[in-house]
């Protein structure tokens, strides 16, 4: 998802005989869902973990921007300009949320841009491919946010009090993304017969990528067994890959779209539908660096953290010298 | 010396009336530019008229491990409570 394949800190699950009485009565209050705060005793590996997902998933909210941003100034209508602007905004926003719960966890907000900056942390692998024209726009907040609700409606049980009260509030502004997004493509898939042929374009493009966000099979995924027990995460990759897919068809048909994979079929005796999956060793591929805008992205990042380096400490200085005035003058 | 903006605690009054309440955090270089922030970033839907920052380094707090001492006395104070008191039908709303 926005952090996908987050590496445990621990080797697999401690047998409860051998932890020690503060491990217990932590996994206690876990497992009675009590949330655990700030300041409560946690296992070095839960916070080491958390700090890992959690950074992560800052850290997609606000690369997740670029892709967006490249059409702001070349949206359709104002209308539709205003609204990216207000769903890109609110990106920013979601990634302060998280990069502020991480810092609970005693790691600062700067310490974590240096991570992903030298490459030592991810971001979700859906943020390295291109958005090609306006209906990829539409894709991306139908999709992408559709796919990123799915994870994040999830993730409100997590167990960590901070990062849970953040998905409380960042699940509140995603379902305008996901719905403003719908109306894009709507719009398009609805509109001349050359919008049609871009809204299908752009849906075959994303739907592997976003099938993709919710990380391997649960077959591969090794790390997922602890973070269950902890509650940091709170459903399996493949349960929320498959919600996802069965709350995204009807809004295929609806749009009246070809769909984007021809092994989707409704399976009577599952009470799901069935689809492909997506291409594994391409994700790999992406997470590893090789995906179409990965060097890009990440030369984004960096030249706004060093453009903007001058204005942050100006500020800073600003404020240091203003704090000296008044204690001399008292 | 370390650049990094201090942290600001946010805390927002959502309708007339009401006491504010802690909606989050962010960073901020000094408190004129943290409520510019907060306006930004937690305000943006009407959720608020009025908004307060503190430092995040000037709050102090009651620890974990003191939870037991502090707030386990008040429990066994049932007086405390209305419901305590049995008023008698005849006697009316009370
Ligand atoms: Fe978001
Ligand atoms: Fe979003």
């Amino acid at each position: 998802m926005y952090a996908q394949m987050i590496k445990t800190a621990s080797n697999g699950i401690k047998p409860r005989e051998e932890m020690s009485e503060e491990e217990r009565a932590f996994q206690d209050k876990i497992d009675n869902d009590i949330k655990i705060e700030p300041r409560d005793w946690m296992p070095e590996d839960y916070r080491r973990t958390l700090i890992r997902q959690i950074g992560q998933h800052a850290h997609s909210e606000v690369v997740g921007q670029l892709p967006e941003g490249n059409w702001i100034t070349r949206a359709p209508t104002l209308e539709r300009k205003a609204i990216l602007l207000a769903k890109v905004q609110d990106e920013a926003g979601h990634g302060l949320y998280l990069y502020s719960a991480a810092e609970t966890l005693g790691v600062s907000r700067d310490e974590l841009i240096e991570l992903l900056h030298e490459g030592k942390m991810k971001y979700s692998s859906i943020f390295n491919y291109p958005t090609l024209n306006w209906a990829d726009i539409g894709a991306v907040g139908w999709l992408v946010d559709g796919a990123a609700i799915v994870n994040q409606v999830a993730l409100q049980r997590t167990s960590y009090g901070p990062y849970a009260r953040a998905m409380v509030r960042i699940c509140k502004e995603e379902s305008f993304h996901a719905r403003q997004g719908y109306d894009a493509i709507r719009a398009m898939a609805f509109g001349t017969p050359e919008q049609k042929r871009q809204a299908q374009d752009a849906l075959n493009r994303l739907w592997f990528p976003a099938l993709m966000m919710f990380g391997p099979s649960d077959a591969e995924s090794t790390h997922s067994e602890q973070s269950m027990a902890w509650k940091i995460k709170v459903k399996s990759n493949d349960e929320l890959r498959q919600q996802f897919v069965d709350q995204t068809i009807p809004q295929i048909e609806y749009l009246k779209l070809d769909l984007p994979d021809p092994n989707i079929k409704w399976n009577e005796e599952r009470g799901h539908y069935d689809f492909s999956e997506p291409d594994w060793p391409e994700f790999f591929n992406v997470i590893k660096g090789n995906g179409p805008c990965n060097v890009d992205r990440m030369k984004d990042r960096v030249a706004a953290w060093d453009d903007g380096e001058w204005v942050r400490d100006g500020l800073l200085a600003h404020a240091r010298k203003k704090a000296a005035r008044k204690v001399a003058a008292e | 010396m370390k650049n990094e903006w201090p942290l600001w605690e946010i805390f927002i009054r959502g309708q007339h009336g009401l006491s504010h309440r802690h909606v989050g955090s962010l960073h901020a270089p000094d408190a004129e530019m943290a409520v510019k922030n907060a306006r930004d970033v937690y305000t943006r839907r009407n959720e608020g008229v009025s908004i307060w920052v503190v430092e995040a380094k000037h709050i102090a707090a009651s620890s974990p491990s003191e939870k037991g001492p502090l707030f386990e006395p008040s429990e066994s104070k049932i007086y405390r409570h209305p419901t305590f008191y049995d008023i008698p039908d005849e006697v009316g709303h009370m």
